[in-house]
């Protein structure tokens, strides 16, 4: 071994450079703050494994990319580590490099010789803000899709090439398989070795400035590399990797998330409003700073005021060559780091009285943990992304489509489906539950139908089945109110209700008697049930509230099968063409509770 | 003050030691994530093995002849699941006696999808030329091949359907083991 050590030194010459690298001396000896330029590296290389590692799972387009990175976190062995370890180092390399270009400032480090340096590390934040805006977009899921989008649209004010440079980013004119490509192109490809490159140059020359400074120093000053640096090196490493572990695991740990992993929202939708946009919190200063800049002026927040102060930066160095200009330097760098500050804040507390992005912070939870259930569920992810699962879950639009199309008239559980009051008086049904058991029992209450659940906000208020129910029901013998009883089963059976299945399948006795009563007491003077009836006045209850009958009534309640010519304000949402044919069935499915639900 | 220099020794010693464990333990929680989820597919398992329905005996003329169907079953690809796509082909063929052959098409050599040659009456491999009889048996000694076309399972069910457990095999070498 040793032989084989000792031929390879004699062609490489690496044990001088081990050497070199190990044993070369350090100014005024081992210090903690000479330690942040390796972390900074460290969290570098961390990304770069993890990434590639990533890379090995991850696919770029605009149906597999989600899909992926759902598999990579919820199916893969140790894959939600692995993406925390990313998502959480990349926000440490930040920090580390906004700690780094602090020290350098704060201890005049940028100094002759090592000017050239600081402007190594001052190319270092545009490109890590390119790793970042490129890295939002790759899961592809709401949060990073609408927080890339401001990037871009920042790229698109440039002067003259603005719209060009849009184009080649997202790769034509609307986000999709080639916006994605091309950002993890950059991202994996490109702004890596860059990045690599600047970082190494950078540590580099701050190690050659520091030989110039110990050549200075006296023997007694000087320490070397090896160990007594390196163990300083290593354990500020091992402390930002604890501190990111800590960050994934405590969330979970401390009960606020259910599962670990980083958050993942559901899959980017362009054509859904998405109120909870915003950038990563390290990034918020400047979208605060927008809200500054009246139409047509953010090229000067985005872009000319950044730029200045990036090139004030620059000059730093030359400034601090008199005492006045480095304590000028560094009242300019904790100004700016005040501003930072601030901005943060108000973007922050903003955002806290905000209701609407509240809201909107609130619904996005809720759809990222319903895409997950969908995506893992036995029919899994089809072909289409997991976007389509969304798109067709009657739990997700059914609220939607209510709210927009149902709750003008009628309520679900006193709102409009999504949680919101609507503005104009309930004139129609409470339609939560509709058809169950409970629902039936209430309208048929002598006290109940007249209320706004019911008929009471409709014509049929004075109608014949509401003085049915008013009178002969509120007349009822004990004997008869027990057949109602089972009248209310059997009708609520026609609907097939999935939450009420397993019950009916119990008390089928009552279910069959009930059918003999819906006749015998009188439902079938006016209401069909079971044959055809050209007389029938009122809807026809065979298959009552069942996906069918629901689906009629909603594509056409003047159909004789239902109100007839009696019908009251509501509107034939398919004879019409409101409502495409998947969005009545939307409706229905979600009126029905029929959804998909995971075993439990 | 000056430390003496065994003391130094092994204070220079014990920092040397903490610096690599250190160092180990920072790159240890990404490497070890890093590796986790590349090794993920090993654990990964073969669907079971089922019978599937692939044609009916009056698609397969009764002349000794092979023929190829396309085997269509459920299939999960990572996060997606397809219903009835192609996981394969099969060539059937009816022998004596009412029964029938089942011979997996894929090459025992090196997986590529052999062909029945009508006029040789055999089937050839197109990537290096391994020939096999019409019996599915190797027939020339010098044939790349280690063993004959991995036969399936043949089921007759409902007087008139031709069920077969559709299953890969290892290739390249002589014994038939399953993919599991």
């Amino acid at each position: 071994m040793k032989a084989l050590l000792a031929w390879l030194d004699e062609r490489t010459g690496w044990r001088g450079l081990g050497n070199k690298f190990l044993y070369h001396s350090i100014p005024g000896g081992a210090k903690w703050r000479h330690a942040w330029g390796t972390a900074l590296l460290f969290a570098f290389v961390v990304q770069v494994i993890t990434g590639f590692f990533l890379w090995t799972s991850y696919s770029p387009s605009a149906q597999t990319a989600w899909e992926s990175v759902h598999y990579i976190q919820d199916e893969m062995t140790g894959g939600w580590l692995l993406r925390g370890i990313h998502h959480y180092t990349a926000q440490a390399f930040v920090v580390l490099l906004a700690a780094h270009l602090f020290q350098m400032v704060l201890y005049g480090l940028y100094r002759a010789p090592r000017e050239v340096c600081f402007w190594l590390l001052l190319a270092l934040p545009p490109l890590a803000i390119g790793m970042s805006a490129t890295g939002w977009l790759l899961p592809y899921d709401q949060r990073g899709f609408w927080a890339s989008r401001v990037p871009i649209n920042i790229a698109g004010i440039t002067p003259v090439i603005g719209p060009e440079i849009q184009k080649l980013a997202i790769g034509g004119n609307e986000f999709g398989h080639h916006t994605l490509t091309r950002f993890f192109a950059f991202h994996a490809g490109w702004l890596p070795p860059m990045l690599a490159t600047v970082l190494l140059l950078h540590l580099y020359l701050l190690r050659r400035g520091g030989k110039a400074a110990t050549d200075a120093t006296s023997e007694a000053q000087k320490t070397t590399y090896w160990p007594d640096q390196a163990l300083r090196d290593a354990a500020l490493c091992l402390g930002v990797m604890l501190v990111v572990l800590a960050l994934i695991l405590v969330p979970k740990l401390a009960g606020l998330q259910s599962a670990f992993g980083v958050h993942l929202g559901a899959p980017a939708d362009p054509s859904e409003p998405y109120s909870a946009a915003r950038p990563e919190w390290f990034m918020l200063f400047l979208f605060q700073f927008l809200k500054y800049f009246p139409g047509g002026t953010e090229i000067w927040g985005a872009m000319i005021i950044p730029t200045v102060i990036g090139m004030f930066f620059a000059l730093m160095p030359f400034l601090a060559k008199t005492r006045a200009g480095q304590k000028f330097n560094v009242a300019f760098l904790l100004a700016l780091a005040a501003g930072w500050g601030a901005l943060t804040y108000l973007a922050v507390s903003e955002d806290r009285r905000d209701a609407v992005y509240q809201q909107g912070v609130e619904d996005a939870e809720w759809e990222a943990g319903r895409i997950k259930v969908l995506a893992r569920s036995p029919a899994g992810v089809p072909n289409s992304g997991a976007l389509t699962l969304l798109r067709n879950d009657p739990l997700t639009q059914g609220p939607k489509l209510f709210a927009k199309h149902c709750a003008s008239c009628h309520r679900y559980d006193g709102h409009d489906g999504t949680g919101k009051i609507p503005k104009d008086p309930q004139t129609a049904s409470d339609l939560d539950g509709f058809a169950t058991r409970d629902w039936i029992e209430g309208f048929l209450d002598p006290v109940r139908i007249d209320t706004t659940n019911y008929f009471g906000g409709t014509k049929f208020k004075d109608g014949k089945m509401s003085r049915f129910v008013k009178k002969d029901i509120a007349g009822y013998t004990l004997a008869q109110q027990a057949k109602l009883k089972q009248i209310i089963i059997a009708l609520s059976a026609e609907a097939q209700l999935k939450s009420q299945l397993a019950v009916e399948q119990k008390e089928i006795a009552d279910v069959r008697a009930g059918r003999r009563w819906i006749t015998e007491l009188g439902c079938t003077d006016c209401h069909a049930y079971r044959k055809p009836d050209p007389d029938a006045s009122a809807p026809d209850l065979t298959g009552y509230a069942s996906r069918r009958w629901l689906l009629g009534i909603i594509q056409d309640p003047t159909h004789p099968n239902y109100y007839g010519k009696k019908n009251d304000r509501m509107p034939a949402f398919g004879a019409s063409q409101i409502l495409s044919a998947r969005e009545r069935e939307l409706i229905a499915d979600w009126l029905r509770s029929d959804w998909y639900q995971p075993p439990k | 003050m000056q430390p003496e220099p065994q003391n130094h020794e092994r204070r220079s010693f014990l920092k040397k030691t903490l610096a690599v464990c250190c160092g180990g333990a920072a790159v240890l929680a990404p490497v070890g994530a890093g590796v986790a989820v590349f090794l993920d597919p090993l654990r990964r398992k073969a669907e079971a093995l089922r019978a599937i329905r692939v044609t009916t005996l009056d698609a397969l003329p009764d002349d000794g002849v092979p023929r190829k169907f396309p085997v269509l079953a459920n299939r999960t690809d990572a996060w997606n699941k397809f219903t009835q796509v192609p996981i394969g082909a099969v060539f059937l063929r009816r022998v004596a006696g009412g029964k029938i052959d089942a011979f997996n098409v894929a090459c025992p050599h090196a997986g590529c999808y052999v062909d029945f040659m009508p006029e040789q009456e055999h089937f050839l491999c197109p990537c290096h030329n391994s020939t096999f009889a019409v019996n599915g048996r190797v027939n020339d000694p010098h044939s790349p091949s280690p063993r004959g076309l991995d036969t399936l399972v043949v089921e007759i069910r409902n007087k008139k359907e031709v069920w077969v457990k559709f299953q890969n095999f290892l290739p390249g070498q002589a014994d038939k083991v399953p993919v599991a």
